[in-house]
């Protein structure tokens, strides 16, 4: 079943999809997080009224502007793809996708390109309050855009508030209110933008410490790492608070996601997170091999935070595969067994829909909606199909909780040097601050990294895999479009990097 | 009308001073939008339904076609 469409077709879309997301990922925590940061420096302006920050707003304005202007609809993209490369996703999403990317695109068009005219021109020609307010309003409308794209996302993750009408293959929305405010939705939007805004901290910090090092602007420096410093603490430690939130949730809802992230192939009560750990190589589902080379856990705190119970039983790939009737947990065989039989029905209560048999298509969607919960397992050759890479997302899952806790601690180190007037003097502090710049762009991918990969094979979970997502094209067109972007990208970001040095190397006018 | 006209000036004043590196991001955004909508939707990105010239009804058979066509009877 899971060959009808060409794997490698499969391959190439989801490939193309996930370099035109990460290359937009790229541009999009800097105007989350930067947007913010530059809306606290004009209100001290604005308060203050003087010229230093002045000068500091305008300084950080210009470079949230130019990562805004190249970084602008390149989101769209992933819109192109999803009507041409995954047109069976998209029909069969229905409004559940539509409506929060209208919403989107509405708020973004109204907040975000009202108010950056205001922010850019507005300099001496509208109050200082308006001004200052715009800056805000463009803050928080780059936010706003931000959640209702997550909340389609989260969606995918846990489908709620929907209801699939077979008559048409599309998902109808139920209830808006119980897809905006999932836990997954809340969890997932909370986790994102406030690690965006680390990002936007560290960048700020980054270039300032660099300044020091050069000995330039010194004053606008010190002051500039001061607010982004405390900004970035604070949304480190929340990271960490909505981080565990999520896990809770992913435990709940991809158990699968989560053992991949652990590395856990058999349940256990009692369960310890791995600290540190190197995974066996090629360790298959069911085999004998032990999944770690190396590793320390800290023991009862993967049952911790993933039932909030330290006794708790945490399930492994194995139990998820396999089954475990003691813990309650079906096997993927009887899943699939479930969701075959409701595809069948499906197509049964088509066919004598349209010979007008209400009564026989009337029981074969009774069976149909019965086993709907499984319908996505249908399409699978084998329990093991339902895997994601373990190795990708273990690594990147741990890879990003320790690059989220150094965050805090070059905050916090970060601080007290500045507040006790240390920084410049700490060089050895200054180039690690310039270096953290891609550390936290990489933790923000790999954030991404879990989410998706951890997910597989479903882009819907439980209800529709990648491989019955795609449209019908030729690998060929796929792998030319793959090429193109690649460019395209490549280019922009070139772009960005050499206008943003050139901006850096000038310097904010002298305070 | 005098509102329309001052909120006009606004975006006009701000385009004419801008600084040379805003006239270069514009060059940049513009060039960007024209290879995305002007050569990358038109000749790469067209929907695929869309192409297909179904109507409604005809794409969810379609759809449903794909579903269901190669199921395997279940056990």
């Amino acid at each position: 079943m899971m060959n009808q469409i060409d794997l490698s077709l499969v391959d190439w879309s989801r490939a193309q999809f996930a370099l035109t997301a990460i290359y937009h990922w790229l541009f999009v925590p800097l105007t989350l997080g930067l947007s913010f940061i530059v809306a606290f420096m004009h209100t001290i302006y604005y308060r203050t009224g003087k010229k230093e920050w002045e000068a500091i707003t305008r300084f950080w304005m210009k470079l949230f502007g130019i990562n805004f202007a190249i970084g602008v609809a390149t989101g769209i993209i992933l819109e192109f793809e999803f009507g041409t490369n995954w047109s069976n996703y998209s029909w069969f999403v229905g409004d559940i996708f539509g409506a929060p990317l209208a919403i989107e695109g509405i708020m973004a068009f109204f907040l975000e390109s009202t108010f950056i005219a205001v922010m850019f021109f507005g300099w001496n020609k509208v109050s200082k309050k308006f001004h200052m307010l715009s800056s805000w309003f463009v803050a928080i409308g780059s936010n706003l855009s931000a959640l209702w794209i997550l909340v389609a996302n989260a969606w995918m993750q846990n489908p709620v508030g929907m209801h699939f009408n077979p008559e048409t293959a599309r998902n109808e929305m139920m209830n808006f209110w119980d897809i905006l405010l999932s836990p997954t939705a809340v969890h997932k939007f909370l986790h994102t933008v406030v690690s965006s805004y680390i990002v936007g901290a560290m960048f700020v910090i980054g270039i300032s410490a660099w300044y020091i090092l050069k000995g330039r602007h010194i004053v606008f420096a010190r002051k500039s790492i001061l607010i982004a410093a405390v900004f970035g603490l604070i949304a480190s430690i929340f990271v960490a608070a909505t981080g565990d939130n999520s896990a809770y949730d992913v435990a709940q809802k991809q158990p699968m996601k989560l053992a991949a992230m652990e590395g856990l192939y058999d349940g256990e009560t009692n369960a310890g997170l791995v600290a540190i750990g190197v995974l066996t190589p090629n360790k298959e589902p069911n085999d004998e091999k032990d999944p770690f080379l190396f590793s320390i856990k800290i023991p009862n705190l993967l049952s911790a935070l993933a039932e909030r119970d330290v006794n708790a039983f945490v399930p492994g790939v194995n139990d998820l595969v396999y089954g475990n009737p003691e813990q309650n947990i079906p096997a993927v065989s009887q899943r699939m067994k479930n969701g075959k039989l409701s595809i069948e029905n499906l197509r049964k209560f088509n066919e004598f829909k349209k010979e007008g048999n209400e009564i026989e298509a009337a029981k074969s969607l009774a069976i149909f909606e019965e086993n709907y919960k499984d319908f996505g397992y249908g399409y699978m050759d084998k329990p093991e199909d339902v895997v994601p890479n373990v190795p990708l997302t273990f690594y990147s899952f741990h890879l990003m909780v320790a690059l989220g806790f150094l965050f805090i601690l070059i905050f916090i180190v970060t601080l007290y040097y500045v507040y006790n007037d240390k920084l410049k003097d700490k060089k050895w502090m200054l180039r690690a601050l310039l270096w953290s710049i891609p550390l936290t762009y990489i933790a923000s991918e790999l954030g991404w990294i879990v989410a998706e990969v951890g997910r597989q094979p479903w882009t819907i979970q439980d209800i529709l895999p990648v491989s019955m997502s795609t449209s019908h094209l030729s690998t060929s067109s796929v792998m030319i479009t793959f090429a193109m972007f690649a460019i395209l990208f490549t280019v922009l970001l070139i772009a960005e990097v050499k206008i943003m040095l050139y901006q850096i190397k000038s310097g904010p006018k002298d305070l | 009308m005098l509102v329309l006209k001052k909120i006009f000036n606004f975006y006009i004043d701000g385009f004419k001073n801008q600084s040379k590196s805003s006239r270069k991001l514009w060059i940049i955004i513009l060039i960007k939008l024209f290879i995305m909508f002007a050569i990358l939707k038109v000749f790469f990105f067209k929907d695929f339904l869309k192409s297909k010239e179904l109507n409604e009804k005809e794409k969810s058979e379609y759809i449903i076609n794909n579903l269901t066509q190669q199921n395997d009877e279940p056990n």
